[in-house]
């Protein structure tokens, strides 16, 4: 199949755009990716990156508060944002018609957000119900994106809290959020993504229309995050007051995924080899065979692969009995990696894994949201929104040699072991 | 400190130039007009084919060719036939059954069914609920002949291994005590038991020692005498040629045969009004409001305006609930209300989740917010906000393969087809400000209400006592 068509350039005040075309259905996706996450937060303000991603959404100079929610709802469309390590992004999707107004709402408040004391007293209540929902009130709450990197990283911007911890959510200041702004939101900091129903005579004049007079700003220097692997095997072990069940979290650190793509995509195909379906490694050892855990899962990143730069991870999970040593686990875990690190898996395995891997891309990219915000953090962070249509090929062109060599890597003195105990041992029976 | 601190570090904020907040939300040109909508283009006509085929099994196909994929989605009514769920062990067998019915066939393991599916991209899932079992998945366009051959083999042939079913049995045991340990799992069956008390419609799951009780030949003959291909449906969505896929259908599919019709759900008693019951969740730093009322079918004339007046409600961001406890007053992140189409009715159910402290608070307000709708009913702009989402998100959400198979099956299990939807938005186009008041009347009253609320008690009870109509435990 051709690849999909796709078209970029940059604004004078720096704003990169991408534009990717396709009227098979009468619907738009418009998405912002604006280079800071949180990482990038400073000590003393976990969780801010996050909060000031909610007060986005709360006005800009030609929008009161909740117009920005009616205009895009009005036209029949959705939005959201979110915040990930590297980056923060904003997006709608909407029918055709409404191009023009979801460019304009996106270029008015990187023009000119209006925050307040009182809508910023308003979001941290917002978001602190938000942490209640998803961590607190949950079991399993975190488990692994905010319990593990404190495990496996060693410097304050890789191992923190990204959803922050109440104390700092309360400290911020309108201050911060200027000061914030000032600094990350620049145009060209940001890369705008428009895909679906438009020509590209069309949508190029109206988003120079609409972003082209957004002020150019000095865009900040990106920091480097780097830090080494861990020294040895670094335990540590938390109480979950919801769990029913032990946990166990083990996580390694990957290749640079910007620098080393194709050695990172080897630990994708890894991911799947043990543990995508029933005929699985992982899966088949620990799940059917011993029977000893309910559920395991591994993977890329710990929202998922390529999106975030380096330093990133490989993390395996598991939820087992009580009756259950985690040594047992991770023992049985240890040998299978051993085997694969010895005799290299079929070709048949890798074949599996290659064709779910393209079934997956497919069916992600038929989704207009996810196909949007693709493009735009490929553009972000690999400075090449195209990959998410290569990427197919180059999974496929993983060998089973290069799989060995990534489950050797995965090396028992160089990662994280994060263990979760349920409250009273036994669970609920 | 790092570089990293230097715009937000407090020691260092005097000496860094940024500007004020105040500064960045205005500019010189001032504030700006919003854009008009531009002409809207129609969604091209699907090529479809809505069929029955001869062993009974309805097959409705349609090409979307926008990607090389083929949604797969099958539903199987499989509701209890029992009319209460006290003493039956159909939900312990069905769960059972959908765990298991991957996992074998005289002419394939479990590992051969999943490695076949996986070299043509494929995954399928079988899932059960009250009222059907779902068998559902996608695959590359090339290798969708080996999966409707793999469904022909579990649907005709599934021999349920026994150690299989022993493995699945126990570790089911251990999944049903995860979900059970999720609030919202918790609220969403109590609130089920609290309006449906024992119809086999409220039990969503089966209890542990019901589930360790399973044998294999029970699972077998449940299979043997349910999953039927009369009153089933399987929907196609994808790169296909509607009309040779439903041939091809009709003979990979021709052995599965069975006696009678899968089993429909039998109607449910009405929703009461009544009391919030308050469930007690020790510890619990957060509630779960969840309230229900009557609600009326999709086919109903009164539905669209129904449909119009719960987005104003709660039905979307820009409502009224949502403005109101999360916008204005910060008491939740997540708060919303929906219809929920029930077999032969339908219910309007609202859910918030918010803190210990404001959840006595939250619950007055959505209350109010009840009341004010009928009594100030939606304005002719709230109205049209509310219909322009509807028409706009219909679109949205079915411009794509996997969207647009989920959304037929769901309407074909209600007995509706295509058409339904393609005329859909013509209907949300004609309601009336007049009809949106009098749905808003009838069917929000806070009195016209009930519903559950879990948390933790101790500290839920003294407001919640002083507040009223909420039954303390």
């Amino acid at each position: 199949m051709a690849l999909p068509e796709l078209h970029r350039f940059t604004l004078p005040n720096g704003l990169r755009v991408v534009l990717a075309p396709d009227t098979s259905a009468p619907v738009v996706g418009v998405s912002v990716h604006y280079d800071v996450g949180f990482r990038s937060e400073p000590e003393g303000r976990t969780g801010f990156a996050h909060l000031f991603e909610h007060l986005m959404f709360q006005g800009s100079e030609s929008l009161e508060k909740l117009a920005h929610f009616r205009h895009v709802q009005s036209s029949g469309g959705t939005f959201n944002g979110s915040t990930h390590p590297d980056y923060t992004d904003y997006y709608e999707v909407l029918p055709s018609a409404a191009l023009e107004r979801a460019l304009f709402l996106e270029a008015d408040r990187m023009r000119a957000p209006k925050i307040t004391q009182e809508n910023l007293n308003n979001q941290i209540d917002v978001v602190k119900e938000e942490i209640r929902l998803n961590v607190l009130n949950r079991p399993y709450g975190g488990f692994p994106w905010i319990l593990l990197p404190p495990v496996l990283f060693k410097t304050f911007p890789n191992a923190h809290n990204g959803y922050g911890d109440f104390t700092d959510l309360e400290n911020a200041t309108v201050e911060d959020c200027a000061a914030f702004f000032d600094t990350y939101y620049a145009p060209g900091n940001a890369v705008l993504t428009v895909a679906g129903d438009f020509t590209v005579e069309g949508a190029t004049a109206l988003v120079e229309k609409h972003f082209g007079d957004v002020p150019a700003r000095t865009v900040p220097e990106r920091p480097s995050f780097a830090e080494d692997a861990p020294k040895g095997e670094i335990r540590s072990e938390h109480t979950d007051p919801h769990a029913p069940f032990p946990a166990v979290a083990i996580g390694y650190r990957v290749p640079n995924p910007v620098t080393e793509l194709d050695a990172y995509l080897a630990y994708l195909v890894l991911a799947g080899v043990l543990t995508d379906g029933d005929g699985s490694r992982l899966q088949q050892r620990l799940v059917h065979r011993d029977a000893i855990v309910t559920d395991i899962n591994a993977g890329c990143g710990l929202f998922g692969p390529l999106e975030a730069r380096d330093p990133d991870s490989f993390t395996i999970t598991a939820i087992h009995a009580p009756d259950v040593s985690v040594e047992r686990v991770i023992a049985a875990l240890d040998e299978e990696l051993q085997l694969i690190a010895e005799q290299p898996p079929t070709a048949e395995e890798l074949a599996k894994v290659t064709a779910r891997w393209a079934s997956t891309m497919h069916r992600e990219h038929d989704r207009l949201t996810n196909r949007t915000l693709g493009l735009g953090s490929a553009e972000l962070l690999f400075g090449r929104a195209e990959l998410i249509h290569e990427l197919p090929e180059r999974i496929a062109a993983v060998t089973v040699d290069e799989v060995a060599a990534a489950a050797k890597a995965l090396r028992p003195d160089s990662r994280a072991v994060l263990i979760v105990n349920p409250v009273t041992a036994g669970g609920t029976e | 400190m790092s570089t990293l601190n230097l715009s937000l570090d407090p020691a260092s904020r005097s000496s860094v130039s940024h500007r004020s907040a105040e500064e960045i939300g205005r500019t010189e040109q001032g504030p700006r007009p919003l854009p008009e909508l531009g002409e809207q283009r129609a969604p091209a006509d699907l090529s479809t084919v809505d069929t029955t085929i001869a062993n009974g099994l309805r097959v409705v196909a349609v090409r979307r060719a926008s990607v090389p994929m083929v949604e797969v989605r099958l539903r199987i009514p499989f509701a209890d036939p029992a009319t209460t769920s006290v003493g039956s062990q159909h939900s312990a067998w069905g769960e059972v059954l959908a765990n298991t019915i991957l996992t074998g066939t005289a002419t394939r393991s479990r590992i051969a069914i999943d490695t076949e599916l996986a070299l043509v991209g494929s995954e399928l899932d079988a899932v059960v609920d009250p009222e059907r079992l779902s068998i559902s998945g996608s695959v590359l366009a090339t290798g969708l002949d080996t999966v409707l051959d793999v469904i022909r083999d579990v649907l005709t042939g599934a021999t349920y291994p026994a150690d299989e079913v022993d493995r699945e049995r126990d570790r089911l045991v251990e999944r049903i005590a995860l979900a059970r340990s999720q609030p919202n799992v918790i609220a969403r069956e109590a609130l089920q038991k609290h309006l449906y008390g024992d119809h086999p419609f409220a039990k969503e799951m089966p209890e542990a020692d019901e589930v360790a009780r399973v044998t294999r030949d029970e699972v077998a003959a449940l299979h043997a005498r349910a999953v039927l291909p009369k009153g089933s449906v399987l929907v196609l969505v994808g790169d296909i040629d509607p009309d040779a896929i439903v041939g091809t259908v009709e003979s990979v599919l021709a052995g599965w045969t069975g006696e009678g019709t899968a089993v429909t759900i039998s109607p449910l008693p009405e929703v009461t009004p009544g009391d919030v019951k308050l469930i007690h969740r020790p510890g619990a730093v957060q509630s779960q409001i969840r309230l229900a009322a009557r609600a009326v079918e999709r086919t109903d004339p009164k539905y669209p305006a129904l449909q119009i007046a719960n987005l104003v409600y709660g039905g979307f961001f820009s409502s009224r609930l949502v403005e109101n406890i999360r916008e204005d007053k910060g008491y939740t992140y997540s708060a919303r209300s929906h219809p929920e189409f029930t077999p032969h009715g339908a219910s309007l159910m609202i859910d918030a989740d918010t803190a210990s402290d404001v959840t006595a608070a939250a619950l007055l307000e959505t209350r109010y917010e009840l009341a004010r709708l009928g009594l100030v009913p939606p304005s002719a702009d709230e109205v049209d906000v509310a219909r322009r989402y509807a028409i706009g998100s219909l679109l949205t959400a079915t411009s794509s393969q996997g969207g647009l198979a989920s959304f037929l099956v769901s309407l074909a299990g209600l007995g509706l087809d295509l058409d339904w939807f393609v005329a859909h938005p013509e209907r949300l186009a004609k309601v009336t400000v007049e009809e949106v008041a009098a749905a808003a009347l009838e069917f929000f009253a806070p009195t016209a209400f009930t519903g559950v609320l879990v948390g933790d008690a101790d500290e839920l009870a003294p407001q919640l006592k002083a507040l009223g109509g909420v039954t303390l435990p």
